[in-house]
């Protein structure tokens, strides 16, 4: 496991990982689930351990709506989506690792689609 | 007459003009004033958690600032720019680490550290006006829709920074659509997310959770749904498969107040 990789996860989430107790309920909630490799209490275990790498390579990242449901169901106050965001984070900050690109965007466009969808995406998907 | 310093964001000037031109009708013929800066930025859509991000909190913090500096308290229409304002306020309050680190880059002439008060328009109708004047101020009551409110994700989480009602029994937009004379319905996906930005990743995903949405509404006999986010007007319109009418709140409040029809002559 990568040390340096955990802590810098850990700091940029913001959230304690030990205090969960696994009981799932993030991912229960979570409206992404069916679409997951890696659901949200396993985000929050595998950052535990430092199972970073295989989650930084995961789709699961880019599947989080970030709807927060996760953050105000957790019993514990462990905030899962802020670990999601951090690792995706760690992801597309590597070299090569954005997600989208500006170019690419013309051919996503229709007439209705609001530019706050743009905006956001490039915020999840890109540095 | 109250004054707010009024932020519509980037998606208010173009695709949702609709959102923005009914709130300042009705805001006016309520006695609020939107005063809008003369400049502003686009809040970014999201509120990024991490830490160590900076940069992308800022055009937030101008906008809490402007607001600040004319004494004012911000509002919002749309329920995106809504939520990135108020996380920024709230862990510029919280986190002293991320108000150093924001204030050292921004050098204003007196640190920002979330002195001003944001609101969702629809709490300047319950807190400031009240629903009980809305009611008494309603010409065209909408008697007899059964209206669907849809909050979505980002009106009410995370609630701690959002505060603006119970995440997971919400009253607000029920009690606007009483106020406006019609009967709210309420529904289990009422507080859950339209599936948002995937739409540009996965468009099977956006079809899967807006067609939730809109179904969990249509089968407790909804006749329409109300929003306050352009993206979810999107993706239920766009994505879902349903019928099911969707609209603006700002459209049926300037329905009800008899300011619909002269604004489109
Ligand atoms: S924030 Fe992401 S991980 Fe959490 S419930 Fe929503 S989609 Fe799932
Ligand atoms: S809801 Fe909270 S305590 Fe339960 S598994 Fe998820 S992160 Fe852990």
């Amino acid at each position: 496991m990568n040390k340096n990789l955990k802590e810098q996860v850990l700091r940029s989430s913001g959230a304690n990982v030990l205090k969960c107790m696994r009981c799932g309920k993030c991912s229960a909630t979570c409206p992404s689930y069916d679409e997951m490799e890696y659901h949200p209490h396993q985000f929050v275990y595998m950052v535990e351990k430092g199972d970073i790498e295989t989650l930084m390579k995961s789709e699961s990242l880019y599947r989080c709506l970030t709807c927060f449901a996760c953050v105000d169901r957790c019993p514990r106050g462990v905030e899962p989506a802020k670990v999601v965001e951090a690792v995706r984070l760690a992801a597309v900050r590597q070299q090569g690792g954005n997600r989208l690109s500006p170019d690419m965007i013309p051919d996503m466009l229709d007439e209705d689609l609001p530019q706050q969808a743009i905006v956001t995406a490039l915020r999840k998907y890109a540095k | 007459m109250e004054t707010f310093t009024y932020y519509p964001g980037c998606t208010l000037r173009t695709k949702a003009k609709d959102l923005d031109t009914y709130a300042r009708i009705s805001a006016e013929a309520l006695g609020i004033v939107l005063a809008e800066p003369d400049d502003w930025q686009c809040c970014g859509g999201a509120y990024t958690t991490a830490k160590d991000e900076i940069a992308t909190k800022l055009s937030a913090v101008r906008a809490l600032n402007a607001a600040k500096e004319l004494g004012r308290p911000l509002i919002t229409v749309c329920s995106a720019c809504h939520n990135v304002i108020k996380q920024t306020n709230y862990d510029i309050s919280h986190d002293e680490n991320m108000a150093a680190k924001v204030n050292n880059y921004l050098q204003l002439p007196e640190a920002y550290t979330g002195e001003t008060t944001v609101y969702h328009y629809l709490e300047m109708l319950r807190d400031v006006v009240g629903f009980d004047n809305l009611k008494e101020k309603v010409t065209n009551p909408l008697t007899g829709r059964k209206i669907a409110a849809y909050y979505g994700c980002l009106l009410l989480r995370p609630a701690k920074a959002l505060a603006m009602d119970d995440p997971e029994n919400p009253a607000i937009m029920e009690d606007f659509i009483k106020a406006i004379g019609a009967t709210p319905v309420i529904y289990a996906q009422r507080n859950e997310c339209c599936g948002g930005y995937i739409t540009l990743e996965d468009k099977a995903q956006a079809q899967k959770r807006s067609a939730a949405v809109m179904n969990s509404a249509a089968d407790m006999g909804a006749e329409m749904i109300v929003t306050a986010c352009p993206l979810c007007l999107y993706n239920l319109r766009k994505n879902s498969g349903s019928e099911l009418p969707v609209y603006y709140f700002t459209e049926l409040l300037a329905e009800a107040l008899g300011l619909k029809e002269a604004s489109n002559e």
